[in-house]
Formats: structure tokens, sequence, C-alpha cells
């Protein structure tokens, strides 16, 4: 099977210039690849950096130094030196991200919300949004909430709404930041089917798993993010 | 030259003379648009988005680097060329304006004409495109004051009587009748209600989805960028300091000055 997703000494830091310039190493050298079918599993204790490298992958954070690399139609795209629309194409095809918290946009119905990424590929309206129902359905997410927008819901019902939208298109590389957090036993189960039929269906997983119980369901093999986190905190310039 | 490019900026800057010294309102500013792509401009008040925004649109000449746009076949000599705007004659510059692109002016009044009904406001553009059959205007007029959900039965009233949503949603309307391939827009919900401004970004972010229109939006709001925009470039002082994605550039601002910015807002 052919690799989806790699990093290449992908480095992190933060630098806060409104702190006289403080760096925040969160971790540095991470060789990693993912391939079709596999799930990897970000391990570490909080605050190692596992959301940070996740959000590397997506594009959301940029890397410091080192490469994200992703498969799109037949070829890698360097996330960090792609322009703009060619990470939104990558989003919109091939990389599907969910997040821990739903970014809900105001005034749009939960039904909208996870019919949109289909639309964007193309999809007709109205079959996008029967596969939306399809999937709220799966999710077990009561029909009266589906044409209200999700500002009021619960976290957990926020969070397969969430679910629903990141991995309707089916995309090829799936990074899962925590997708039981705020579910109960029932929706887990739910969400741990999901997850392996998407592996069986060829995607690449990258995900944090706080449950033992779920990340044993789904990854293949797991890293721990901790032992690449520099050990010391430098700052640099005049502290404010 | 990149293939598919709509609209390039390259070292674009324009200067006022103050006490004899020029004073660079914008500099050096860079980038390519693509169709269907929106990008926000912002950065404080005095910061040159708005200069920017008026050498993009061929309001003001540049005074270093150039502006160029991809002309449609109908208005170009040659196939889909990127056509500098300064070598471009008036009467070509005022054609592009009124067909190809829409400016939605910050305060309503100023992009409106507030002596003729809503209804010959929408219809203009297409009369000046050759339009003459009443029967054809009133119905797009119509068409389109739904589309922006306008009330009808309004359509014979002076904008002056409008509310101020209601005069920037005929702005809209006025705009995308000729169906541009590009809009400008300077603070386009800015002076209006909190409500008012939410169900307006709604219509634009659908319009804008829909019609598969490009943008340039400036403006100081930056939950306005992020719902609008693919894309985001960071003005201050007329200089560009940072440019990007639109949520790599929120959430993992790299340059001091947006770091300051997105650090100042309650909820970016």
């Amino acid at each position: 099977m052919t690799a989806l997703i790699e990093t290449v000494a992908l480095s992190k830091t933060f630098t806060l210039h409104g702190r006289g310039g403080l760096q925040l190493p969160v971790f540095s050298g991470i060789d990693l690849s993912v391939r079709a079918g596999e799930c990897l599993a970000l391990t570490g204790h909080s605050g190692s950096g596992k959301s940070s490298l996740l959000r590397c992958l997506y594009g959301n954070y940029a890397a410091s130094s080192g490469e994200v690399r992703i498969r799109h139609q037949g070829a890698w795209v360097n996330l960090s030196n792609a322009m703009p629309r060619e990470v939104f194409e990558l989003r919109r095809r091939t990389l599907g991200y969910v997040s821990q918290f739903l970014r809900v946009i105001p005034r749009v119905s939960a039904l909208d919300i996870v019919s949109d990424p289909l639309r964007r590929i193309g999809v007709d309206a109205s079959v996008a949004r029967e596969r939306a129902a399809q999937w709220l359905q799966s999710l077990n997410l009561q029909e009266h909430l589906w044409h209200l927008p999700p500002a009021t819901f619960s976290g957990g019902e926020q969070q397969r709404v969430n679910i629903a939208h990141g991995m309707i298109t089916a995309p090829a590389v799936l990074l899962l930041d925590e997708p039981t957090a705020s579910l109960d036993a029932d929706n887990r189960r739910v969400v741990v089917a999901l997850i392996r039929a998407a592996r069986e269906q060829g995607s690449a997983v990258v995900g944090i798993f706080h449950d033992d119980e779920v990340r044993e369901a789904v990854a293949t093999r797991s890293l721990n993010v901790e032992q690449y986190s520099k050990p010391v905190a430098s700052t640099h310039g005049s502290t404010t | 030259m990149k293939p598919g490019v709509l609209l390039s900026a390259r070292g674009a800057g324009k200067a006022y003379a103050q006490q004899g010294q020029p004073r660079w309102a914008c500099r050096d500013v860079s980038f390519d648009l693509y169709p269907g792509e929106v990008l926000a401009v912002v950065g404080e008040s005095g910061s040159g988005k708005t200069t920017l925004l008026r050498l993009l649109a061929a309001r003001l000449g540049c005074d270093e680097g150039s502006v160029h746009y991809d002309l449609r076949a109908d208005l170009a000599s040659g196939p889909g060329n990127l056509v500098d705007l300064a070598l471009m004659s008036q009467a070509q510059l005022r054609r592009l304006a009124r067909t190809d692109w829409g400016f939605v002016e910050q305060h309503a009044r100023d992009g409106l004409r507030m002596n003729v009904s809503g209804g010959a406001n929408v219809g203009e553009r297409l009369m000046a495109l050759g339009a003459r059959n009443y029967g054809l205007l009133r119905r797009e007029a119509l068409s389109w004051m739904a589309r922006v959900e306008l009330d009808t039965g309004r359509i014979d009233d002076l904008p002056g009587s409008y509310s101020g949503g209601m005069q920037q949603r005929l702005q809209i309307a006025r705009n995308l009748v000729t169906q541009p391939r590009l809009v400008f827009m300077d603070e386009p919900t800015t002076g209006l209600d909190v409500s008012v401004q939410a169900r307006l970004l709604d219509l634009l972010r659908e319009l804008v989805d829909e019609l598969q229109l490009a943008a340039v939006v400036v403006t100081h709001d930056l939950a306005v960028a992020r719902l609008l925009a693919q894309r985001m470039l960071v003005m201050k002082d007329g200089c560009v300091v940072e440019q990007g994605l639109t949520d790599r550039v929120l959430d993992d601002p790299q340059h001091p000055y947006t770091q300051l910015l997105v650090s100042s807002v309650l909820t970016p």
C-alpha cells in the first residue's frame, strides 16, 4: 500500500512576539508516514503537542521547519509551499479534519453544515442533503435537530455534526482530534465503526484518541509525540 | 505568468505628496487572485487597505508596480490575456467596471443612485450595456431584489426610504446583475446593526459560493474575514506583513503585528 501522508523532520515552535520573542518549542524532527488503510494514533500527555501536530498536518498551523506531504490525485503536495488555493483544493477532495470543537457558522443548520462538503465537490444539493441526513441518522442525532443551527446543541451533539461534516466525503486522508471525547458509549461504538469503515475503504487516518478502548479498536500503530518534544524553552531578545 | 490568474498585483503601490515628500499609502503589494477565490485584506484604519482596493479596481493609478486583469474575450483584443490596467483606455476601464467587476462601497449611498428607484438602480448596469426592453429590465430587477431578500414591493421606492441593511442589499444586487467575475468590497458590513450585519454576511457567503465570484474584501473585522475569505492579507503602515490561508493566518499568526491583531479581539 502506498503512503498517503508523510512528514519529514517536521518541527513546530511558537514565537510569541508579544512576549519579547518568547520561543515555545512544541516538537521537532518528526518523521511519519501513514499508508492507505492504516490508522496512526498520536499519544502523549496533555500539552505534548498532539493537536498541534494534527493542525500542522492540516495546514492550519505552519510548520516551523521540515515538511508535510499529502498524496493528492496521484502526486505529492507539500503543504509548506503550496498556494492557498492548492491547500483548499486538497482539503476539498483529499484531506478531512474533525476538530475537537465544532466551529459553528451562525444561522446555518446542522443538515447544511454536513451536506456542504459534498456540494463543494459537485454533488447535487438534494442528493447531498439526503446523504447528510443518512449520516446524521447513523450518528443518532435526533431528527428535530437537523434543521437547527448547532450553536445550542450539547457537546456530544455538536461533535457528531462535526464527525459527519469531516467524514461525509470519505477523504483519503483523515485527521481526527478526539472524535469520541464527548460521546456516550453507544455513539462511541458508532464512531469506531465509521473509522474502521474508512480504513477499510483505503483512507489513511491520523488521530488522537483519549479513550484507550477506542484507540485499540481503531489504531494500527501509535506514535508518542512526547519523545519529540524539545526539553528546554529558550528566550531570545529581551523579555518585557 | 501563471495560467488562470484573474487579477495580479505586482509590486503595486501608491504615494501621496505630503509637504513635498512622497508618503506611501501602500507599497510593494504582490499577489495573484484566481477565479472564485475570496481574499480578505485586513489591518487597522490607515494601514492602506482601502487605497490598495482602489488601486486594484483602477480607481487610482499605481505609482510603483502594476495591476493586471484577465479580460474576458469580448473585452480583450486577444484571448485570455492579463492586461496592465494602466495601459487600458478610460472607456475600456469604464466598461470593465460596469460589467465584469462590481464595487460594493462601505456607505451604500456612495454606490447607489439615490434619486432613482430601487428597481432603476438594479437595471442601470444592464441599460449601460444596451438593454432597453422595460419588461426585461423590470423582471431582472425583481429577480435580483428577491435574490438579495429585498421586499419586491419596494421596487419603485427611492433607496433613501430603505434601511441601511436594505440599501446595502440593493447595492449588492446592482453590482451582481451583470454577473461580474470579480467584486471589490470595502467594509461591506461595517456600520450596520449586528443582526443586520449577520444576515448580510450570510447572503454574501451564499452569493459568493453560488456564483463562484472572486472577491477582494477589505475589512477590519477578522470574523468577517474568517467567514468569507479563503485567503487573507494583513497590512500595516502600507505594507503587507503577512499573507496566506485565512485559518492559518488567524490560528497561527507569524508576524508580530498579526499576533497583536489576533490577540486583541475577543472572538476572532
